[in-house]
């Protein structure tokens, strides 16, 4: 099945400027409709209202940080089947584990390019 | 009585006692002070391990002393109020520099995305390539801001340890800085060298600004 581009984003992130070039970045790969949070209590506070199809976090913030983030996601019965990409500078094998033990999807370790972007991106949600 | 049982009972009324004061953290100063009360106590003949223990002790004693000056000497109480608060006010000020650097580069990419997008064919797909790559190298920003904030945080921890030391040597600290006064400031009919010239790039609030350059500039008219 076909990726819609239409899809809703949330990137999470608390630099301005690494939500700026998601943003940028998403939308090069033509992905148009992306919300933003600062910090993992936003992100499951914009999650909770609905419409959100994919998340892509980092995990180093205050006051939630991306892996307490997934964790509420995969134990909530609404959200916990959403992709979830971790995208961070967290590089460390025991960080990858705990990810994929609370459910991550793919994990991203920054810095990172468009190319790696679309390719976990793909890995999730299929071809597009 | 012995010496020796007497020096024992003698350390142990000593140490029962500065638990008593200060629980397990006590000063060096007392330290030194329980070390000059025990050598007091031994008087009388004594015999040559006595001789030896009140050797060590002296010796131990004069260490104390030495290391204590040697510490104060260090000023530490200005690494704690200067230097430190200045590194990290640096810090802070490249954090905030790099931040509106990428975000400058980032406004111009996207206005190179918009003419792009009234090219067709090889020249918007050659422009595609480059904004991409802008936008991947942008993420310096966020890498390097994470690395400051783990070194703000180091010193963040050394601040604590020297405020441990400022506590423990305050007043040595004050008594080497009224024997060797450090000068304030360069007097003000002082002749300004080269190196008072060299400070680097000034914070934010400090800086003089471009119009009040060429303010002073003018003034030269």
């Amino acid at each position: 099945m076909a990726v819609d581009k239409n899809m809703n984003i949330l990137i999470v992130d608390d630099y301005k400027t690494m939500l700026r070039i998601l943003r940028n970045l998403l939308r090069q790969l033509n992905f148009v409709n992306i919300e933003e949070a600062t910090d993992g209590s936003m992100a499951l506070q914009k999650l909770r209202q609905g419409n959100i199809d994919f998340v892509i976090s980092d995990w180093n913030m205050e006051p939630m940080t991306g892996i307490q983030l997934l964790r509420e996601v995969r134990a909530d019965d609404k959200l916990k089947h959403l992709p979830f990409i971790m995208i961070t500078a967290e590089s460390k094998s025991e960080n990858v584990i705990a990810a994929k033990q609370a459910g991550v999807s793919n994990y991203i370790v920054k810095p990172f390019n468009a190319e790696t972007l679309k390719s976990k991106m793909v890995s999730v949600l299929g071809d597009f | 009585m012995s010496t020796d049982n007497h020096v024992d009972q003698e350390i142990k009324k000593e140490l029962a006692l500065l638990r008593q004061t200060h629980g397990d953290v006590v000063k060096v100063s007392e330290i030194s002070a329980v070390v000059a009360s025990i050598m007091a106590t031994m008087k009388g003949d004594l015999t040559a391990s006595d001789l030896e223990l009140y050797n060590e002790l002296e010796a131990l004693a004069s260490y104390i002393r030495d290391a204590k000056m040697d510490i104060a000497a260090l000023r530490p109480d200005e690494v704690r109020d200067q230097y430190i608060p200045t590194a990290a006010d640096e810090l802070d000020a490249i954090v905030q520099a790099t931040e509106i650097a990428t975000n400058s580069i980032m406004d111009a990419t996207e206005e190179i995305e918009a003419v792009m997008a009234t090219l067709d064919g090889d020249q918007a797909e050659k422009l595609m390539n480059a904004t991409t790559n802008i936008y991947e190298a942008c993420g310096f920003q966020d890498i390097t801001g994470q690395r400051i904030t783990k070194v703000v945080k180091a010193l963040k921890d050394i601040e604590d340890k020297i405020e441990g030391l400022v506590t423990a040597f305050g007043s040595e600290i004050e008594k080497i800085k009224a024997s060797s006064p450090v000068p304030d400031a360069k007097p003000e009919n002082a002749e300004i060298t080269d190196a008072d010239l060299l400070d680097g790039p000034q914070l934010e609030g400090d800086a003089t600004s471009q119009a009040e350059i060429d303010a002073l500039l003018a003034s030269f008219d």
